[in-house]
């Protein structure tokens, strides 16, 4: 049985470089890293410091040169693209700045998508589908299209997509960078709900210290090193 | 929704490209499907020509005569077993514009000589060799002018007339036939060389051509041989082709039609290929965002690949089927009024299969590059995530 202070994510002297002409740049040298279950973790930093990069290796994205990476037990540096694929699908939702809707589906066919890759059938992706668009509000919303929503409708969408397969996970990348403060405020909301409700992991990378007042820890990335605040949740 | 729902929403997502795509297919597999029938169509007469059916012909051309008597001759010839003279009559109902295909024949050999192609009744076969003013009309030119058994009809012709001064010859037809294999032609009518040859005013005693059916098409050469050898240094020295290099030389007289299906449908296809290879390449390229979060969402590349292969497919296809409806729509429009050039002329099963295979490859063609990119771009790639 497993508690909130179980390990969601453990990484152990991960190390990574990035070659530009013919400049080597080191972006973690041996960092670690260790996140209870449904904690809620706000990274930032200034540019260039690896809160991307940092991201894409917790959702199994990219590759590090060096160092381990664990996730709700597996460790995710030694799967292959195929076997990422499928544990991407199951345990991590991704919910972006610019919100990456298909344009050409409507807010419930963008919901499901992520349920396509499972075996169930129609109605139990119909049902799913509603479900997750009642959490974020958007019931009423199922058939419209991204063009005829807000900004903030269209990340309430992305945020239904990123639950709806029930992923212990949630990978937030400036989630609120396109949005006013009022329709972020409500986004924020949304994922606090998400963690204390649901009991979502959350790692969030913004750029926005109101938004990072949302998490329950915000981690400072610095030349490759966290330095850690508590924040009251 | 399932991937099926997927590719075609991507398909029309740009609607009027989708569209000019889908016009520009449909034009190119009606082209096909015309020309390739045709095509068929101009070459059935090689495709039903038996291997042991031989003929005879001037040496010069198939338009100078030979002698009848060379039919007693040619069939003294050891391996010869069966054989007709033919004459062309240039033929025509009422006007010279009612074209038809009539020929003066031996009945009882012509229809030994045929009967692997035709089906003819006893009461057929027994009227046209008794009745000397008798015709034999094929089914299919029968239908077209209404006539009927018994019907007496005027057939003038273009080339020659009667002693009397007269143009037209009465005949009766005594009997139908019908084709025993699709690819036999039944718009012919065949009437007595007998009653002919004594009442026309000038060729006396000269037909057009000799076939015959040997005893096995192992002996053709030699048969071939020993006729010509036979005629050398005559007045009417001969030619013996096989019924196939025969049907092939009058085609060919209609151009080398072959080879104009071949260079019109590769110019289409060509142009046809690189235009909707570069527009799903424009296409993809549009979605690489797309694409990348779908492989985010967990979609593995294979499934990408054939997302990206699908829609392409679907673009052909749904250009492509349509294109072979106005094909058999323009084939059916025609027919008519070609009948007496290009009797069989239809869209045939295995053209209309053979066009969907080629739209299928069409679109493996055109979407194969494109799907191999989407298959192997990285996500951070994708979304720009460095």
């Amino acid at each position: 049985m497993s508690s909130a202070s179980d390990p969601m994510i453990g990484i152990f002297d991960l190390r990574k470089t990035f070659t530009k002409g013919k400049e080597t740049i080191t972006i973690f040298d041996g960092l670690n890293l260790a996140i209870p279950k449904a904690d809620f973790v706000a990274v930032m930093g200034p540019s260039g410091s690896g809160k991307t990069t940092l991201l894409n290796f917790l959702g199994g994205i990219d590759r590090c040169d060096a160092g381990t990476i664990e996730i709700a037990g597996i460790r995710i540096d030694r799967l292959s693209e195929g076997q990422l694929a499928h544990w991407r699908a199951s345990h991590v939702g991704f919910i972006f700045q610019f919100y990456n809707l298909m344009q050409m589906l409507t807010a419930a066919q963008n919901v499901e998508l992520p349920l396509l890759l499972t075996r169930l059938g129609g109605k139990a992706r119909r049902e799913r589908v509603e479900a997750a668009l009642a959490v974020v509000g958007l019931s009423d919303r199922l058939k419209h299209y991204p063009k005829e929503m807000s900004g903030g409708q269209q990340q309430r969408v992305a945020i239904a997509r990123a639950i709806v397969s029930d992923p212990e996970l949630l990978l937030c990348d400036e989630p609120t960078g396109d949005l006013d403060r009022r329709t972020a405020d409500e986004i924020l909301s949304i994922l606090q709900l998400l963690n204390r409700d649901f009991g979502k992991t959350i790692v969030m990378v913004t750029h926005d210290p109101a938004a990072a007042q949302y998490a329950r820890r915000v981690l400072h990335l610095d030349k490759g090193h966290f330095i850690e605040k508590e924040l009251a949740a | 929704m399932n991937d099926l729902s997927m590719i075609r929403k991507n398909l029309f997502r740009r609607r009027l490209r989708a569209i000019l795509m889908i016009v520009s297919i449909l034009i190119a597999f009606a082209i096909y499907g015309v020309l390739a029938s045709f095509e068929r169509a101009f070459n059935a007469g090689q495709e039903r020509a038996t291997p042991d059916r031989l003929v005879v012909l001037n040496k010069i051309n198939l338009s100078q005569p030979l002698p009848i008597s060379y039919y007693s001759r040619v069939g003294a010839v050891d391996g010869v077993a069966q054989l007709s003279p033919i004459s062309w009559l240039g033929g025509y109902y009422r006007e010279p514009k009612n074209f038809i295909s009539a020929f003066a024949v031996y009945p009882e050999d012509w229809m030994k000589l045929r009967d692997s192609d035709f089906v003819f009744s006893q009461d057929a076969r027994t009227a046209f060799v008794r009745e000397r003013t008798g015709a034999l009309v094929g089914a299919r030119m029968m239908e077209k002018w209404g006539w009927k058994v018994g019907d007496r009809i005027p057939i003038s012709s273009s080339i020659y007339a009667q002693k009397s001064g007269a143009r037209a010859w009465d005949f009766t037809i005594v009997g139908s036939f019908t084709p025993r294999i699709p690819q036999a032609d039944t718009n012919i009518m065949l009437v007595g060389y007998d009653y002919f040859n004594e009442t026309r005013s000038f060729g006396k005693d000269l037909i057009n051509w000799l076939m015959l059916r040997t005893t096995s098409a192992a002996v053709n050469e030699r048969v071939g041989n020993t006729i010509d050898g036979m005629f050398a240094n005559s007045p009417y020295e001969t030619t013996t082709d096989s019924e196939k290099a025969f049907q092939k030389s009058f085609a060919a007289q209609l151009g080398n039609v072959a080879l104009i299906v071949e260079l019109v449908v590769g110019a289409a296809f060509v142009t046809i290929l690189m235009i909707v290879g570069n527009t799903m390449v424009m296409s993809v390229r549009e979605r690489t965002r797309e694409i990348g979060v779908l492989k985010t969402l967990g979609f593995p590349g294979g499934r990408i690949l054939r997302m990206v292969l699908g829609e392409s497919i679907l673009l052909a296809l749904i250009g492509g089927l349509p294109g072979l409806g106005v094909a058999m729509l323009l084939i059916t429009q025609v027919r008519g009024s070609l009948m007496n050039f290009v009797p069989t002329l239809t869209l045939y099963p295995d053209i209309a299969v053979g066009a969907i295979g080629l739209m299928i490859l069409l679109g493996i063609i055109t979407g194969l590059l494109p799907a191999l990119g989407a298959m192997r771009l990285t996500i951070v790639t994708a979304l720009g995530r460095n």
